[in-house]
């Protein structure tokens, strides 16, 4: 039997970061495996529709941004088009935007680089600053031989591409924003949404999974681990499936 | 105020590996047992099941079954000069949290240690003399012995049905095992798993260059198993979906897969799940544990007495409680004296990634288990004379890969750009035919007097008690031995016909955002002295007897193997002491 230790009372601050609905409350164990039904939680699946954290301003920067980490190519489509901004914009405005979970009491303090990122920031903030930052960084021209008044997405491939290693080596003067650190985020978000299940958002059609060979959740080897040096025949599945599977599904 | 619960014979802080193991012994025994622990009840069915379980954003990005830092986390820094700074996101490590503990997401590599690691500090004092050894290098014999520990060691793989060779069986040398193990008593309870093509590989490149390389010991099942307590789990199916996640297959050793079906059913066992220790309560004499204090997700308060507290909480958590409980002298490492944060270690890990021709190569690395690989082991310990590298120590290697996952698997040869069209190209030419062990060197740490944990001066935990601080940095000795192991690791590859390789050393200063393994050790130590060990050889406690500290927190130093195979020999053992000897004279087990 589990039930709940039963409490009333107002939660207080200090138990309030734990506590993540009427499941998670703590619980007695006792006498059998404390299984009840309807109490586990699958992924959260993104659906199309309005955008829930990217402002039309900043869009186009930052399909621009992934279209540049993961260009197009005649076999498989860019970051742009695999759906890798969605994933970005659906993780900014969730959990991972707004640092849910981690330790964010202070002082602030830089310190060396192997203790980690001190940033009181979190990722959404750093995402609304950094991208202003770029977009006026661009429109004042202010990188050597770039034109002044237009847009990042405006700029010609390779000239983005100047900006993006300038944001790299941490050259580019971002106003208050760690364009070295920001970089590196921003690197690393595009290219999880790209390998990420589609589920979230990004590699769309398994397009990701499809250019490399994953055959995805899978989830049965037994009559592969001993077949050795021979390509896996099969396509890949999503957790939530795969078309040919569900035909009438959208 | 805390409510006061009815008084048991036995409290269990923390039901992961250890307080699973010792909880079971304790309630066969006939105790009244509670187990408090911090994290929820976890279960394949509703935790990690087939249909989602193989979910890498959300379990290995977002690594959802862990601790989260907001509870509680630790300051870090290198030096002692330097000013400790938060943890405020995991990177070098990463603590469990939940009914399981680490057994719910570990990779099952189930290693013994060697007979000559438990007696570290008197054998290589006797073979290379003590001025060998580093000054400041303060490694300790453990108080016991692998004799002492094999029976043990034995229990835990028939629990967990663990799968592999035996390559010394009663002193016998096996062909096909690791030549260099302590003579086990008997073989292990299952068949290795097969291994995919690259395992296979680069076992066959080791042997041509002399090597005798060996399955490395799997709680991942080569078939159905049915172990000692009745417990059941199936053949693993090579998802390459293990470590990080929860098994949806029943195949990986846990507590729940071993254990706790049984448990849970005892009458004289109860648990409480989302419901962290905070402090450990003594009599006024303060040699005499009185039971635990905890608070529930409400923030109610609670007291649970009991006649013997068992800390199960893994390393780092169990000297955390007792420098909040104010147990044992604290570690002070500039006048070398005191006991608790003492001889704290890590693991010394690299990894050589390369790539093979992919007209030729076919490696399809998604299929693996946790704990698959072929392994050699003649750079482990003391299996090689040390005499003229001039340092001590060592690890197995092997190609140990477990995954293919995209989003952490898909290495690029050095020299590719980070991102851009080059990138995508080459993400897509060496997918199918690079090899990425991961640890594939998987080294030791000894111990170092200024390596240890204290309470920091600023930080604060949600409680507003202090976070603890740890002080690491890696020392020389260690980073010539990474040097050495990767260059002999780096041949074999090389041996198997990698085009280019791309040696990863270990490289200082240590840094709080690289994960290396979650092997923490140390900082509550066992030994035979109180003046240097926190617990006599049984793991309980000098000052206060009616307290056990259950885990790698009582290694004097690190070997180069997986620490949990020694952790679970450790609770039999202390478990059986408890039982054959405490119980009929509650005392200390060892007079010092
Ligand atoms: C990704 C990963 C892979 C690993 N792979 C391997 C491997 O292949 N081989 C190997 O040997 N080892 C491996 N390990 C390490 C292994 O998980 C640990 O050695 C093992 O779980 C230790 O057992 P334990 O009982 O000491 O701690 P745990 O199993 O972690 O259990 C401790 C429990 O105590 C609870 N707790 C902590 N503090 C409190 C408190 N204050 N109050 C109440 N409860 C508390 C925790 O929530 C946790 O459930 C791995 C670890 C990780 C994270």
């Amino acid at each position: 039997m589990s039930d709940g230790i039963r409490r009333r009372d107002v939660l207080t601050g200090a138990a309030l970061a734990l506590v993540g609905g009427a499941a998670a409350r703590a619980g007695v164990i006792k006498g059998e495996l404390p299984w009840r039904p309807d109490t586990a939680s699958p992924p959260p699946r993104v659906e199309p529709g309005p955008w829930q954290f990217f402002t039309p301003e900043e869009l186009p920067t930052i399909e621009a941004l992934a279209d540049r980490i993961i260009p197009p190519d005649s076999q498989t489509p860019g970051g742009k088009d695999a759906g890798c901004v969605v994933f970005l914009d659906r993780q900014l405005a969730g959990a991972y935007g707004s640092a849910e979970g981690l330790y964010e009491r202070g002082p602030f303090i830089q310190g060396a680089e192997q203790q980690g990122p001190q940033s009181s920031k979190t990722p959404a903030q750093t995402y609304r600053a950094a991208l202003q930052a770029i977009d006026q960084y661009c429109r004042e021209g202010r990188g050597s031989g770039m034109p002044r008044g237009k847009h990042f997405a405006e700029l010609a491939p390779e000239q983005q591409d100047e900006m993006l290693h300038g944001l790299e080596g941490g050259t580019v003067d971002m106003s208050g924003v760690d364009a070295k650190q920001f970089f590196t985020t921003l690197l690393k978000d595009i290219q999880d949404g790209f390998f990420a299940d589609p589920i979230y958002g990004g590699n769309r059609d398994m397009c990701a999974w499809k250019m490399i060979g994953f055959p995805g959740a899978r989830y049965d080897y037994r009559d592969w681990v001993s077949r050795h040096n021979e390509r896996y025949p099969l396509p890949p599945v999503s957790i939530g499936g795969r078309a040919d599977w569900t035909p009438r599904q959208r | 105020m805390a409510r006061r619960l009815p008084r048991k014979d036995v409290v269990i802080v923390g039901l992961g590996w250890t307080g699973s193991i010792l909880a079971n012994e304790l309630t066969d025994a006939g105790l009244e047992v509670a187990a408090i622990e911090r994290g929820p009840w976890r279960a394949a069915a509703t935790d990690y099941p087939p249909n989602w379980a193989q979910d890498e954003l959300r379990y290995r990005i977002r690594h959802e079954l862990f601790l989260q830092p907001a509870q509680t986390t630790f300051t870090f820094r290198n030096k002692m000069s330097q000013t400790g700074l938060p943890i405020r996101n995991w990177g070098a490590f990463m603590p469990p949290n939940g009914v399981g503990g680490g057994g719910v997401h570990w990779n099952a590599e189930t290693w013994r240690f060697l007979p000559t690691d438990f007696v570290l500090r008197t054998h290589l004092t006797q073979r290379y003399g003590a001025r060998f050894l580093p000054a400041d290098m303060t490694i300790q014999d453990w108080g016991v012995t692998y004799a002492e520990l094999e029976p043990h060691y034995d229990r835990f793989e028939y629990l967990c049905g663990t799968c592999g060779q035996a390559g010394n069986l009663q002193g016998q040398i096996l062909e096909g095992g690791n030549p260099f193990e302590g003579p086990r008593s008997r073989a292990y309870p299952n068949p290795p798993q097969p291994q995919p093509f690259s395992h296979t590989l680069f076992a066959q490149a080791a042997r041509t260059l002399g090597y005798r390389p060996f399955p490395q010991p799997s709680g991942n099942l080569s078939r159905e198993y049915r172990n000692p307590l009745g417990v059941r789990q199936g053949p693993c199916s090579y998802c390459g979906f293990c470590e990080w996640f929860g098994c949806g297959n029943y195949s990986k050793a846990s507590p729940q897969t071993t254990i706790l079906p049984v448990l849970v059913r005892k009458a004289n066992f109860v648990a409480r799940d989302r419901c962290e220790v905070t402090r450990i309560n003594l009599d006024p004499s303060g040699r005499r544990a009185t039971g635990v204090t905890f608070v529930d997700t409400s923030g109610q308060e609670w007291e649970q007495p009991a006649d013997l507290v068992l800390v199960c909480a893994y390393t780092i958590f169990n000297v955390q409680l007792l420098m909040l409980s104010n147990i044992g002298q604290r570690y002070d490492p500039v006048a070398n004296r005191g006991v608790i944060g003492r001889n704290f270690t890590h693991q010394t890990i690299s990894d050589v990634v390369s790539f093979f021709d992919p007209k030729k190569f076919i490696f399809n690395p998604f299929i693996a288990s946790g704990a698959i690989g072929m392994c050699i082991d003649e750079f482990n310990g003391d299996n090689f004379d040390h005499g003229p590298h001039g340092f001590v120590g060592g690890g197995y290697m092997g190609q140990v890969q477990t995954n293919g996952r995209p989003i952490e698997t898909t290495p690029v040869p050095p020299g590719t750009p980070k991102w851009g069209a080059k990138w995508k190209q080459a993400v897509k030419e060496n997918y199918l035919s690079a090899t990425k062990p991961g640890t594939g060197v998987h080294g030791s740490m000894y111990s170092y007097r200024d390596v240890y944990l204290d309470l920091d001066p600023t930080y604060k935990d949600r409680f507003g008690r202090p976070l603890v601080r740890i002080t690491m940095d890696f020392h020389d000795n260690e980073l010539k031995q990474n040097r050495f192991l990767t260059d002999r690791f780096a041949e074999i590859f090389q041996a198997m016909g990698a085009r280019q390789m791309d040696k990863q050393y270990r490289r200082a200063p240590y840094d709080i955002g690289d994960y290396q393994t979650t092997h923490l050790c140390g900082g509550a130590i066992m030994g035979t002295d109180p003046k240097t060990s926190a617990l006599n050889r049984y793991l309980q406690s000098w000052d206060v007897p009616n307290l056990f500290v259950i885990g790698a927190s009582a290694f004097p130093q690190n070997a180069g193997y997986n620490p949990t195979g020694t952790v679970a020999a450790l609770a039999y053992w202390s478990a059986e002491a408890i039982r054959t000897r405490y119980l009929k004279s509650p005392g200390p087990l060892v007079h010092a």
